[in-house]
């Protein structure tokens, strides 16, 4: 069976430094991927680099088998791939609803109509994808000032608006609280389920890792060095020895709740 | 919503059209009053003193001339948007005033689309009588066309063969200079031009400028650059020495406004166009000048001439005839006699054109100030084409 | 050869005050983010203290004790205007405090004549320096070399100012990160006034230092502070170095320019900077902005399309309108249609601005090429006002398709002089090329059908036009495109990454405001009957800024309400009063003061205020409550399945 996204070598680098070197991966469709990795380790540059942001200097990301290097991310979503932002991005002079009816529009291809009321356009379909992610209660709500949890649950809505073959988060449930995150990730891993759709994460809470994905990538210094299981990947010695110095494989939950 | 609420209370302040008063003649004026303090504040009191002189002899009649003053921020449109509140709303029997070449065009189209007349008093384009006259459209000031060909006349009597001009960069400027090289050639046309240079407006970087001229080595130069342009011009090209051994041709530069700025670094021996109230001693000149000063405390400028004699020709046309209407105002304005300051002077039938004339002089130095010396006057008539040549330059309407 | 050399000479003195300025300029805009108009008032200012000074003290210590004691006087001016006017705008949205010194401009303009009469004063020549010196056989002007040794040893110094003092390393510390060196916990207040009174002084420096080569007038502002700009946005803001550069490469381009163009003096310095911003969008030595300044003034109340009762009072406001010239007179109807016209000019760029997140300082070259384009109609066509109509603005559109293309590649201040550079050069185009626009005595005899040529009839005309335009670009903002554009400017990030061409759909937004300007401008050619290149030059576009700001940035048509009070405004008080710059700056400086969220803003705000809630709680608050209420939401769709 053809791989949803099959990553060959993928390089890159910034003014002689190696951010990236030599990443390959293959995702099945309806698979929930995580990448993880300590801090600089290059993972928010993949993820730039999977969805057109950032153009790699070298290697291949094919989506069923449609090489997409090159594309820009405007043309790589209209291809199937939603995503999220570790910083979230939305639309903060619009309302939440709208912030979904936009990218509903976009899907659509309505976005140059010049005429009509875009507030009323596919509003039931937006309202669907907030009653998904539990933001139904908020649609009226200007998006500038909701909490942090929120924006992120409203970006998942917004990257889900174009029934996406490949879903990219980049740290879904940061700023969440732990009963949420573990909400949120269920609700992925459904969706991914029901639409047989590819899901790549990253994350630094280990319990969502561990607990929600179906294998686990390490990165480390632009390489990977890890794939495997949950449990293979916390057993390695490698991975360990990584994450040693930061703590984070086995303690992370205590952390988490002493912080909280 | 209250979006239009402002517009609609604005526009009823402003519709109280202002009640006529009996005995008063109502005249309007406009000019750059902010824009160019520099010109509008002699002019302002040549016009006072003009309108003190006819309303303390009786008025126009026996009535009351009145004169509307209107800012116009050197901007045609403001000056169209003054122009017609004057018509409109204030009810004015005619308008008059203006400096700027752009300003006095906009206001004679206006005049003419509104059928009102329109006394042009200092704009200088020759395009105001000729290429665009109209017929409800006259002008004071002796034009560029003019003052071209007085300087024209002078600067064939140099050996100088070889010419190059400075002159600011619109059509002030562009037109001046063409309509001197074209008089210049016409009496020797032995003459060339060697180089030119286009500074824009307030603007000029003098050093390169004189250096470019300098390189062509011309014989002379005309210049038709003024105010802050002058005399930066004239600091560069006496320090650099590019002046020496060469004559120079400059428009307006005998001119107080002008001339008085540069103090003791006044280049000397420069062909001027100005006027030398210091020296001027006809006897319309000096009743003029003991008035003004009684009243001043301070000396003429020309725009003080154009601003007395403005209100002067006003009130010599009002006088003319009893029929203020427009029709009746331009009839009486053609060949209308004035008299003036710089002696009298004759609105001509043909194109509308004043024949005031100008000073011609040389720039000297007294007593650490600018003057001009060798001062001739020169008749306006002299220098201006036939009536009947004017008024082939004029449109058909 | 000689002769090249000495040119180049002459260029770098022009360059020398040049720079002055700009460096100024740049380094105020590095730290404070502030860009200063008022900047060439201080230089102006500079040149008339320093006169008085150097007039009423002669010898060589009355003069160069003037020059500096004149730049300091003016520093500590400029301190005070940071003082009172600035510390209290500078959380208002960058433009507004733009509008403010601005305001101040005016204000100085009239002041100065006030204080120093009108007529050109000039100043006493350098002791010493007086002379020349010979090279080549050619002469050389020594206060030239003072000029030209000027530049590099002030731009020496401000190296060592800012690499070896601690007030110089905060300075660069705040210049890359504001919010790092208020957590430092330097007094942020002083660090801003010391920063805005050096940059003054060496504006009042530079203006100074013309004493001895031209007159001091009241217009020498207006004279510099665009080439200015333009200098500090070719070197990048914020750097010196980069300022010193420019200035050369400007006056070096200019001294030879005219050598071969004699007429290109005019647009030299914007040609270069619309060159330098094509090819290097934040100027020669600046960086992209790290990280684009919030925007701090976008409202967290989404615009809603007007509701029944509103939608009523806006159409009794038209009515009431429509019924004007029943009531009065063909002078009010006039300034009525011109306010009209105004009116469709700021939606225009209100639309761009507020919608599309696209700050133009050149809106004035659509406006005038719709204005240009029904006079050639007119002129050369010999067609009928309704064809010019019809006609004219297609040339705006043109012009818009033609620099809009080149603009929305960048953002920011660089977008807003990259603007001013393609209206400057339009300008200059209409100014020089006499042959086809008349230059600046304009084309005349522009006007109306006879049906329309009535105060009433062109009222009506107008009032139907601006009304429909104003209808059509709020349908814009509400449709799928407004919501696409308004995408592009929230995040561009997001709006890319669901399907959105930012730069297209900005594009776009730029033609649709480039034909409504050119609608306006069409209108106005046959209002005055005659065009002129005033309609493409800066104070039409600054006064179309003003109106935008004024009406309020963050609302859907508050454009309407700051064109109306603010043309109804500065007709008014060109009828009444000679000051009414003064009066004019006066009144813009409160109110940026007063409602910096401009008026319909304020209206807005005052509208929909709620109960008590202190600055920022009401959001966290209700946020907290969404959080917990969330789960639910989920659990619900779980059950759901």
């Amino acid at each position: 069976m053809n791989a949803l996204l099959e990553v060959k070598g993928l390089v890159k680098s910034y003014s002689g430094v190696h951010a990236v070197r030599g990443v390959s991966f293959s995702l099945q469709a309806g698979e929930i991927l995580a990448l993880i990795g300590p801090n600089g380790a290059g993972k928010s540059t993949c993820f730039n680099m999977l969805n057109g942001q950032i153009r790699p200097n070298a290697g291949s990301i094919r989506l069923n088998g449609e090489e997409m290097v090159g594309l820009p991310p405007r043309t790589v979503w209209r291809r199937g791939v939603g995503r999220t932002f570790q910083i979230t991005a939305t639309f903060s002079s619009m309302t939440v609803r709208e912030n979904v009816q936009v990218a509903l529009l976009s899907y659509h291809r309505r976005l140059w109509s010049v005429l009509g009321y875009a507030g009323a356009a596919h509003r039931e379909e937006a309202d669907d994808l907030l009653t998904l992610v539990g933001m139904d209660q908020q649609a009226e709500r200007p998006c500038g000032e909701l909490a942090y949890g929120d924006l992120k649950r409203l970006e998942l809505a917004v990257a889900l608006a174009n029934q996406p073959r490949l879903l990219l988060m980049d740290e879904p449930t940061a700023g969440m609280a732990p009963k949420e995150r573990v909400e949120l990730m269920r609700l992925t891993a459904a969706i991914a389920r029901k639409k047989d759709m590819g899901v790549l994460f990253t994350e630094h809470d280990m319990d969502v890792v561990f607990e929600h994905a179906d294998a686990v990538m390490v990165l480390n210094r632009g390489e990977l060095i890890a794939r495997g299981s949950p449990q293979e990947v916390r057993r390695d010695p490698h991975v360990q020895a990584i994450y040693l110095g930061e703590g984070l494989l086995y303690d992370a939950k205590h952390r988490e709740e002493a912080v909280q | 919503m209250k979006r239009m609420m402002g517009l609609a209370l604005a526009a009823l302040l402003m519709a109280s059209g202002a009640a006529r008063a009996e005995g008063e003649i109502k005249v309007g004026e406009i000019n750059s009053y902010s824009a160019l303090p520099g010109f509008t504040d002699p002019y302002r009191k040549g016009m006072e003193l003009a309108l003190k002189e006819i309303n303390d002899a009786g008025g126009i009649k026996g009535k009351k001339l009145v004169i509307i003053s209107k800012d116009d921020g050197g901007k045609p449109g403001d000056a169209l948007t003054a122009a017609n509140e004057l018509v409109s709303r204030d009810g004015v029997v005619m308008i008059a005033g203006g400096f700027l070449s752009n300003v006095g065009l906009a206001l004679s189209d206006f005049a003419k689309q509104k059928k009102v007349m329109y006394l042009a008093s200092e704009p200088l384009t020759d395009a105001l009588v000729w290429s665009k006259g109209n017929p409800y459209t006259f002008r004071l000031r002796t034009s560029n066309y003019m003052q071209a060909a007085m300087l024209a006349e002078e600067a064939a009597k140099l050996p100088a063969k070889r010419w190059a001009t400075i002159a600011p960069n619109y059509e002030f400027g562009q037109s001046f200079v063409a309509a001197f090289k074209d008089l210049l050639k016409k009496r020797r046309p032995d003459v060339e031009f060697v180089a030119e240079q286009w500074p824009p407006l307030n603007k000029i970087d003098a050093g390169p400028v004189l250096q470019a001229i300098d390189a062509a080595n011309p014989d002379a130069i005309l210049n038709a650059t003024f105010a802050g342009d002058l005399v930066k011009l004239v600091r560069e090209g006496n320090t650099r020495g590019v002046f020496k051994n060469r004559a120079v041709v400059s428009y307006l530069t005998g001119e107080p406004e002008y001339l008085d700025p540069l103090k003791g670094e006044t280049p000397e021996g420069w062909i001027v166009t100005g006027y030398p109230w210091y020296s001027i001693d006809t006897p319309e000149h000096k009743a003029f000048l003991d008035a003004y000063q009684q009243l001043n405390k301070d000396y003429p400028r020309l725009g003080s001439i154009v601003g007395y004699s403005t209100v002067k020709s006003i009130a010599a046309v009002l006088n003319a005839t009893d029929d203020h209407s427009n029709e009746g105002l331009v009839k009486a304005m053609k060949n209308l006699k004035v008299s003036t300051p710089f002696g009298e002077i004759v609105y001509r039938g043909a194109d509308h054109q004043s024949t005031l004339g100008a000073f011609v002089g040389k720039t000297a130095l007294k007593d650490g100030k600018g003057i001009m010396v060798d001062v001739v006057f020169k008749k306006g008539a002299d220098y201006l084409p036939s009536e009947d040549d004017a008024a082939k330059m004029r449109p058909a309407n | 050869m000689d002769f090249l050399l000495i040119q180049a000479l002459s260029g770098l003195a022009s360059a020398a005050s040049l720079f002055l300025v700009a460096s100024g300029l740049s380094i105020i805009f590095g730290v404070t983010r502030i860009v200063n108009f008022a900047h060439g008032a201080f230089y102006m200012l500079g040149a008339y203290v320093a006169f008085t000074l150097t007039d009423r003290f002669a010898g060589p210590l009355g003069f160069w004790g003037g020059l500096l004691v004149a730049s300091l006087v003016v520093a500590a001016l400029g301190a005070l205007m940071e003082m009172v006017l600035l510390r209290r705008i500078y959380q208002a949205p960058e433009l507004f405090q733009l509008l403010a010194t601005f305001g101040v401009t005016l204000m100085v303009q009239d002041l100065v004549v006030l204080i120093w009469g009108p007529d050109d004063l000039m100043g006493p020549r350098a002791p010493g320096l007086s002379g020349a010196f010979s090279l080549f056989g050619r002469l050389v002007p020594s206060y030239d070399i003072l000029l030209i040794l000027l530049g590099p040893a002030v731009l020496g110094l401000l190296w060592l100012l800012f690499h070896r003092t601690r007030w110089g390393v905060l300075v660069r510390a705040a210049t890359q990160d504001r919010e790092m060196v208020a957590s430092l916990g330097v007094n942020q207040k002083w660090l801003f006034t010391s920063v805005f009174a050096l940059g003054v002084f060496l504006a009042a420096l530079g203006g100074a230092l013309q004493i001895p080569r031209t007159t001091v007038t009241h217009y020498m502002d207006l004279s510099i502070i665009v080439e200015v700009f333009v200098v500090v946005v070719i070197g990048g803001l914020g750097s010196v170095t980069g300022a010193f550069i420019a200035a050369v490469l400007v006056s070096e381009l200019n001294a030879f320019g005219i050598l071969v163009l004699p007429k290109i003096s005019m647009i030299t310095v914007f040609l270069v900077m619309a060159v330098v911003l094509v090819v290097r969008p934040w100027g020669l030595f600046g960086k992209p902005d790290a990280a684009p300044r919030a925007s701090a003034g976008i409202s967290v109340r989404p615009w809603k399309p007007m509701s029944v009762l509103e939608r009523s009072g806006v159409a009794l406001v038209v009515l009431l309108a429509a019924l004007l010239p029943l009531v009065s007179g063909s002078y009010a109807l006039s300034v009525g249609s011109e306010i009209l016209v105004f009116v469709l000019f700021a939606a225009s760029l209100h639309f761009m601005m507020t919608v599309g997140g696209l700050s133009s300082f050149g809106h004035a070259a659509y406006f005038g090429l719709g204005a240009y384009g029904a006079a050639f109609a007119v002129t050369y066509f010999g067609a009928p006002m309704e064809a010019a109509l019809l006609l004219g603005p297609l040339l705006g559109l043109a012009g818009a398709v033609l620099f809009g293309w080149f603009c929305v590649r960048l953002s920011g201040v660089y977008f807003a002089m990259l603007t001013l550079a393609f209206a400057q050069i339009t300008w200059s185009v209409a100014f020089q090329w006499v042959e086809v626009t008349g230059g600046d005595n304009g084309i005349l005899g522009i006007w109306p059908s006879a049906w329309a040529s009535t105060p009433q009839g062109f009222y009506w005309l107008t009032l139907a036009v601006v009304v429909v335009g104003v209808a059509l670009l709020r349908m814009l903002v509400f449709s799928p495109f407004g919501f696409g554009l308004r995408a592009a400017r929230d995040s561009a990030l997001r709006a890319e990454a669901i399907g959105i061409d930012g730069k297209r759909t900005q594009w776009a937004a730029f033609m649709v405001a480039g034909t409504f300007a050119g609608i306006a401008g069409a209108l106005f050619a046959f209002l005055k009957g005659s065009v002129f290149p005033e309609t493409l030059a800066i104070p039409m576009s600054v006064d179309g800024l003003v109106m935008v700001l004024l009406g309020g940035i963050e609302t859907v048509s508050g454009a309407v309400v700051g064109a109306v009070v603010y043309k109804a405004l500065a007709i008014w008080l060109m009828s009444q009063t000679e000051l009414s710059k003064l009066v004019l700056g006066g009144i813009i400086v409160l109110l940026v003061v007063a409602f910096p969220k401009g008026i319909v803003g304020f209206l807005e705000d005052w509208r929909h205020r709620r109960p008590p809630a202190p600055n920022g709680a009401g959001p966290k608050a209700a946020g907290k409550a969404a959080t917990e209420a969330a789960p639910v939401g989920i659990a619900k769709l779980e059950a759901a399945r």
